[in-house]
This record gives structure tokens, C-alpha cells and sequence, in this order.
């Protein structure tokens, strides 16, 4: 169970919100909402570790995220902006990267499997990809995350269009009905087959 | 927790395989800086013999500046940066791995090229092994400190100018060391004294500098 405890968010001498607090239990999924600039991007950040709240504190299963530090990443997968590939090697290099990092190494069938679900050439260099198909290869990572329980995902469907955000709800939606939890920022509203959404306005926190 | 060293480091060298260019610019550097020394002094093979060490250990120095830069720049623009943070490895080991894998790609072939450039300058050959073993236990050293400051200037415009500024200063013991090495073996003297004292530096750097890369990178990351 994922825990935000009166969260406060600084940036640049600005609190972008104060007071913000929720549970995520299994089987949770959590959109975060709010316009360009109110902190969504920052709450996801503070939420896998990568920010440090200007006050409040973030709890796994009851300890400080601060203290778990890897045992806590390990129980997480966190997709930003950025889709942290390499342009000089392949969909498939990238993709057997991260997931060795991540510390479930993967074999290689299953993740041409996982390329090909997205519908990304697994052996091509990822500089001839296009942004969309680049979307997809880091999105191809949640592919084999199912027994990783704590999904992060900031804006999981700018640049992909209809049928690979269907394919990207469909994987979430699974992974929250196995027990899983996710959050996840979007502008666009989007449905998850039936798995209910609570909605996270930023707005509400505003300091 | 080895795995994700030796991920990181295959993936590194994977990537300087593929863009050459990157890792020859620096090694070419360093031939140029060390060849322009013996054409600007002149042919005065006792000068040239007598400035050859401190030149060459310039030139190595420099040369490794020019591609600290690189160490983490490219995986802070891609996003990888932040997945290596939420790695299951702990964040010291995985830049322990990155400064490994820069000092393959940068340090070690100015270690090799090194006593070619000492023909240059009249270097006695009995010196080669001395001069090659100061700057393989030196370089190593530059680019562990060299990536705190590669870690505190990422993401900073203009940070190229800063990172030498932060990092030479830091450099000039294993300057010191590393030339003086040479320039006892050539008076006839033992250079066992400094090469255990870049011995001693290398170590201390490689246990203390990646978990201060860590915190300079963890901030760099907010």
C-alpha cells in the first residue's frame, strides 16, 4: 500500500501544493488531474523517490520510502517524460537494459514478445523510430512488469495514438484487476474497461 | 547487484562502439596537444626529454575533461538517468559502473598511446613502462573525480568550462604524482614512492568518489 502523508511541493521558491494526502491500495488506480504546471509531474516524482518533498512523507507498507530506497524500487516501475531509451541501440537492447537495472531480467523471447505487442520492430536501432514508436518501446517495459505491484506512469499515452492507448489502458487495467496498483497523469480522459478511476485534482491542494 | 555493473558497463562500451566518434575526438586531442609540444620548442632533444613527462600528463588531463562531460549527459536528456536512481542497484554501485566504462573508453587508450607519444620526445624506452603504469593508475582516478564534478554540473548551461574549473584544481596531486613518477625513473631514482602514492589515491577515490557522485547526481535529479 502506497501512502502520501501531508505532501508539500516546492519549486522554484513556489509551493505548488500543500496538505496533499491519499492511500493507494491494490487494486487502486489513481489518476492525477490538474492543468499544465500545478505539480503532477512533481507528485509522481515524489511518489517513487526522485524528489524530496519540501514536507510530509511518503510510506510503503507503512515505512518511509526515504529509508527503503531500493527496496522500495524495486516494487515500482516509474515511466516519465522522457522514454529513457537509446537512440544508438535497438528497441530490444533498451528494453533487456531496463529491465536488468530494474532487476528482472527478462529473456529474450519475451521481450520480442513485449516489442511486438506494441507493435515495435524489436531489432531496430531506436534513432529510426518515430516518437510515437518510441512511446511504445518504453511503454513495452509494462509488458513485463506484471509482478512488479507499483506502476508510476507520467502522461503513459501523449504522442500514441488510438489503438496503442487502447493497448496501454487494456495492460493497466489488467494489472490493477490482478491486484496491482497504479497512478498515472493524462489530459485526456480516458476509459480502463470498466476498472473504476479516482481522481487526484491537484487543484484541491492548492496552497 | 554485479549484474547491473555488468549491464551498465557492456552497455556503455556497446554505445562507444556505435558512436566512434565520440570516444576518437578526445584520444585525438590528446596525440595532437602532445605533438604540438616537440613542434613548438623545437628540435632540443635534452628540453624536450626533460619537459616530456609533465607534457604528456597535461595532455592526459586534459584530454579526460573533454569527455567527463559525457559521462552523464546523455543518459539525464534520455530519462535513463532517473531509471538507473530507481534501479534495483544502489545508485554508488551503478556510477562506480558509469566511471568504469568511461575510464575503458577514455582513460585506458591514453595508456596504451602514451609511450607512442613519448618517441616524440626522446623518451629512453626503459621509461615507457613507468610512464604508461603512472597513467594507468592515474587516469582511473580522473574520471572518479572528475565524475563529482560531471554529476554537479549536469543539466547546467555552459557546465563544460565550469567542470574543469571544479575539477582541475582537484586533479593536480595526480599530476604531480603521476609526472614526478616519470621524472625519477629518469634521474635513476625509484619511482615506487609516487606510484604507491597514486596507488594509494586510486583507491581512495574509488571508495569514496561514487557514493559522492551518487548524492551529486540525486540532486542534480530534483
Amino acid at each position: 500500500m502506497l501512502e502520501a502523508a501531508e505532501l508539500r511541493c516546492e519549486r522554484g521558491g513556489r509551493t505548488l501544493f500543500s496538505g496533499l494526502a491519499f492511500t493507494l491500495g491494490s487494486g487502486a488506480l489513481l489518476r492525477i488531474a490538474g492543468p499544465n504546471g500545478r505539480g503532477k509531474t512533481s507528485l509522481l516524482r515524489i511518489l517513487c523517490g526522485l524528489l524530496e518533498p519540501a514536507a510530509g512523507e511518503v510510506r510503503w507498507k507503512g515505512a518511509p520510502i526515504r529509508e527503503l530506497r531500493e527496496e522500495f524500487a524495486r516494487q515500482l516501475v516509474y515511466l516519465g517524460h522522457a522514454p529513457a531509451v537509446k537512440d544508438d541501440l535497438t528497441a530490444a537492447e533498451n528494453l533487456s537494459i531496463a529491465c536488468r537495472l530494474s532487476g528482472f531480467p527478462a529473456t529474450e523471447k519475451s521481450i520480442h514478445a513485449a516489442l511486438e505487442t506494441l507493435g515495435v520492430p524489436p531489432q531496430a536501432l531506436v534513432k529510426k523510430l518515430s516518437q510515437g514508436q518510441r512511446r511504445r518501446s518504453a511503454l513495452a517495459r509494462l509488458v513485463l512488469s506484471e509482478s512488479v505491484p507499483l506502476w508510476l506512469l507520467d502522461e503513459p499515452l501523449a504522442a500514441l495514438d488510438a489503438a496503442a492507448a487502447a493497448l496501454v489502458t487494456g495492460l493497466v487495467a489488467e494489472h490493477v484487476r490482478r491486484g496491482g496498483m497504479a497512478a498515472f497523469t493524462t489530459h485526456q480522459e480516458a476509459g480502463f474497461a470498466g476498472v473504476p478511476v479516482s481522481v487526484l485534482d491537484l487543484d484541491a491542494f492548492d496552497a | 547487484m554485479l549484474d547491473a555493473v555488468r549491464c551498465l558497463v557492456a552497455r556503455d562500451l556497446l554505445l562507444a562502439l556505435r558512436r566512434k566518434s565520440d570516444v576518437g575526438t578526445a584520444l585525438l586531442f590528446f596525440v595532437i596537444v602532445a605533438s604540438l609540444f616537440p613542434l613548438g620548442i623545437g628540435a632540443e632533444p635534452n628540453l624536450l626529454r626533460a619537459v616530456a613527462p609533465g607534457v604528456i600528463w597535461v595532455a592526459a588531463l586534459l584530454s579526460s575533461m573533454l569527455s567527463l562531460r559525457r559521462m552523464f549527459e546523455a543518459d539525464h536528456a534520455d530519462g535513463t538517468l532517473e531509471q538507473m536512481a530507481l534501479g534495483a542497484a544502489p545508485l554508488g554501485v551503478v556510477v562506480a559502473a558509469k566511471a568504469l566504462a568511461h575510464w575503458l573508453v577514455a582513460g585506458l587508450p591514453l595508456v596504451v598511446i602514451a609511450p607512442v607519444l613519448a618517441l616524440q620526445y626522446d623518451v629512453s624506452p626503459s621509461l615507457y613502462g613507468v610512464l604508461a603504469l603512472s597513467l594507468l593508475l592515474g587516469t582511473p582516478v580522473l574520471s572518479l573525480v572528475g565524475g563529482i564534478g560531471a554529476a554537479l554540473t549536469l543539466g547546467l548551461r555552459g557546465g563544460g568550462v565550469l567542470l574543469s574549473l571544479l575539477v582541475l584544481p582537484l586533479c593536480v596531486p595526480v599530476l604531480i604524482m603521476g609526472a614526478g613518477s616519470v621524472e625519477m625513473a629518469a634521474a635513476g631514482l625509484g619511482a615506487s614512492g609516487q606510484l604507491l602514492l597514486l596507488a594509494a589515491m586510486l583507491v581512495g577515490a574509488a571508495a569514496a568518489a561514487p557514493w559522492a557522485i551518487a548524492a551529486a547526481l540525486r540532486i542534480s535529479l530534483e
